[in-house]
């Protein structure tokens, strides 16, 4: 419990619940006084009229007249007990000698001149003895004769006491049920906070796999929730992914590690020979450039993935760098007699880096034309109002379709092409490449025509219209943003479907 | 020829030292940046190999010193930075080509000769000859012999690097990054496919070869 003490939760409560009593509290202290004020006022007016009333009846009847009247006043009251009996008369000769009235001498006042007194009166009620403070208003007749009209404070006192009682209550309910709900606020909100704390501290300790229990409130705690699940869950993929990458490094280059050992191994085993160790070097040298190209295939991708050079990027021709690759393969092709027809829209510009583009097609080429044995290879490259699409379409073995987003990350080749040179880099950094430039890639079936076979490797990129460099963020405004096409996918984005 | 590196690493300046002498050069070393650049302001060298990360003084920092005492010496930047835009900085620091660690050593050789021979070409020239080939510069023509050889651009500009390197070895690298400004490697060796169609229009129906391989490193045009 200390720690209950201790929480934002509490003090927010505890904040809240001083506010809320000190205006509660303050509301009911201006209810108490403007009533007590009320009847205070009430009684004075009441009194005033009385005497005025009185002082006329003295002018028109003169002393007996008043006297009689004060008489009937008196005992009209004393049958009526309850309601009128605390009106107070009193008349007196100028000696103060009582004349009539109701009060039985001149209270301890002393001779005034006329105006307000105060003075206690006691009075029994079923048989006690009370003692009120009286207020009356005096006038001197001529004659010096005094006339006083009053009442006692008793129906004041007894409704400024139920007004403290009906308050004082009130205060102590609105104080409990302050607490009571203070405290329950906050050991709900703390319940939720503490739901939360419970899964990451699980998470600390290893567990990755925990997730923070939703109450299905959609509140703003179950957003919190949500949202730290989804962070969680990306965190989670990316370390999976990371932990594969690794695997797959130590992995794949573990083999040509070991193929270079063994090479060597065997050369100094067998007798001493000139050439042989030569050519046994000549091999070594050639297995550690396989290796050293593989790490700057793997720095490549690390550095376009980072996302670093997206401030350098430039607008581009694009149909130029597809013609210059596609001139650069085309004696390529040639020789391995396939074709290479290319279908390249003028002018595409796009905001991109020549040299990771240039490579990011070559790789896509390369490719195509590695793994199909006759038939063509053709690079086409279209745009409309905001992308810009490249497409190699071979007509090779193709990939299955269960395999066309796996083959874009690192090392993963597929079963039929472990024979051939490469190192399963390539497509990884094609789709670094589009993901740095905002784009994607995707494989697909050739579709160029009915009976086509092999497969079409599309690269798409957001294209920078009338030539106007576009920053970034604007650029990603005019994307259509396909679901899920930020990096690779299999399917198509479906605005830009197939044709 | 006297060549001066400027290289921290112990092991990797021994190496370079090692090489250059088996190749025929006088080689100084310099284990730190302004030590280097003492000896490069000092000494009469004839080309400077610049390691870019250097302890009391940075690499690109000594060649933007040499550059602004008006030392026009060649120079060759060694670096681990491979990217691009490194590249960039080292060319514009004064740097006269940026070679990337690690790397063969053929490369470095090939570049080496490279700067050197190219001090003393005549820019003007409008006509590179090598035995019998002859290109015009200004015609776009070339010849062998009487023949006319009839190129595609790319193709002539393969040639022209060729030809303006004759008698040097030239690698793969070199002509990728010079004749189609890449700097990758592309995982097919387009390059040799390209020499080999280029041989075919040059070489092909004449005795005598002119554009040879030369294994392990890359291509040397020459007339022997």
């Amino acid at each position: 419990m200390p720690r209950f003490f201790n929480t934002n939760a509490f003090r927010l409560a505890a904040v809240y619940f001083a506010i809320f009593a000190t205006s509660v509290l303050a509301l009911l202290a201006f209810i108490y006084f403007s009533s007590a004020d009320f009847i205070e006022q009430q009684t004075d007016e009441t009194i005033d009229a009385e005497i005025r009333g009185l002082a006329e009846q003295y002018r028109e009847h003169g002393l007996a007249g008043l006297i009689e009247v004060i008489q009937q006043r008196v005992a009209e009251a004393r049958r009526t007990p309850s309601r009128i009996d605390d009106t107070l008369y009193l008349i007196t000769d100028p000696l103060l000698h009582s004349l009539a009235g109701n009060l039985e001498h001149w209270p301890p006042v002393g001779e005034r001149g006329g105006g307000w007194v105060a003075f206690p009166v006691s009075e029994t009620h079923n048989g006690v003895i009370e003692t009120d403070q009286a207020r009356a208003s005096v006038i001197v007749l001529p004659g010096n004769f005094h006339l006083l009209v009053g009442r006692d404070q008793r129906e004041a006192r007894i409704f400024r006491g139920r007004v403290t009682h009906t308050l004082g209550w009130a205060a102590l309910i609105t104080l409990g049920l302050g607490i009571v709900g203070g405290f329950f606020m906050t050991r709900n909100m703390l319940r939720k906070v503490d739901a939360v704390n419970r899964t990451s501290t699980r998470i600390i300790h290893g567990d990755l796999s925990q997730r923070v229990p939703l109450t299905g409130s959609g509140d703003e705690f179950d957003q919190l929730a949500q949202n730290l699940n989804e962070m969680l869950d990306k965190v989670e993929r990316l370390m999976v992914g990371m932990r594969q990458v690794t695997d797959n490094i130590a992995h794949d280059l573990r083999t040509p590690l070991s193929r270079l050992r063994a090479r060597l191994e065997v050369t100094l085993i067998e007798k001493p020979d000139v050439v042989r160790y030569g050519d046994a070097l000549r091999d070594t040298i050639t297995e550690a450039d396989r290796l050293l190209g593989t790490f700057n295939a793997l720095l490549s991708i690390a550095e376009a993935e980072s996302g670093s050079r997206r401030e350098s990027l430039d607008t581009v021709d694009l149909s130029e760098i597809a013609r210059d690759v596609a001139e650069l393969y085309e004696p390529v092709a040639e020789e391995k007699g396939l074709a290479l027809p290319i279908d390249i829209a003028d002018r595409v510009m796009v905001r991109g880096d020549r040299h990771l583009l240039s490579q990011a097609i070559a790789n896509l080429v390369d490719n195509a034309l590695k793994y199909t044995a006759d038939g063509s290879v053709s690079l086409s490259l279209h745009a409309n109002s905001s992308m810009a699409r490249i497409e190699v379409t071979d007509t090779g073995p193709g990939v299955p379709p269960d395999r066309r987003d796996a083959v874009f990350d690192r090392f993963v080749r597929l079963e039929g092409s472990r024979s051939s040179p490469g190192n399963g880099l390539g497509l990884s950094l094609v789709r670094a490449v589009a993901m740095l430039h905002e784009g994607a890639v995707w494989l697909a079936d050739n579709q160029s025509s009915p009976e086509a076979r092999g497969l079409t490797a599309v690269f798409e990129l957001p294209r920078v219209v009338d030539r106007t460099v576009l920053a970034p963020h604007e650029t990603a405004r005019l994307l259509p943003a396909p679901a899920g096409a930020a990096g690779s996918s299999s399917e198509p984005p479906r605005d830009l479907g197939h044709t | 020829m006297k060549l001066l590196v400027i290289e921290d690493d112990h092991e990797t300046a021994a190496y370079i030292v090692k090489g250059l002498q088996e190749s025929g050069y006088v080689v100084d070393v310099a284990h730190e940046g302004r030590e280097g650049l003492f000896m490069a302001t000092s000494g009469n060298y004839d080309t400077l190999i610049v390691d870019r990360m250097l302890p009391g003084m940075d690499g690109l920092a000594v060649i933007a010193a040499l550059r602004a005492a008006e030392l026009r010496t060649p120079v060759l930047i060694l670096s681990a930075l491979g990217a691009v835009d490194d590249r960039v900085k080292g060319l514009r620091a004064g740097g006269d080509d940026y070679l990337v660690k690690p790397f063969a050593f053929a490369e470095l050789l090939a570049r080496l000769e490279s700067l050197m021979r190219r001090g003393t070409g005549a820019p003007t020239t409008t006509k590179l000859n090598v035995g019998d080939l002859e290109m015009d510069l200004l015609a776009r023509t070339v010849h062998r012999g009487k023949q006319e050889v009839d190129l595609l651009p790319r193709e002539f500009r393969l040639l022209e690097f060729l030809m303006r390197h004759a008698g040097q070895v030239v690698t793969r690298t070199m002509l990728l990054e010079n004749v189609w400004d890449y700097h990758f490697d592309p995982q097919t060796n387009v390059i040799d496919v390209h020499v080999s169609r280029l041989r075919q229009k040059i070489d092909k129906g004449f005795d005598k070869r002119l554009l040879h391989t030369v294994r392990g490193a890359g291509y040397r045009l020459s007339t022997d």
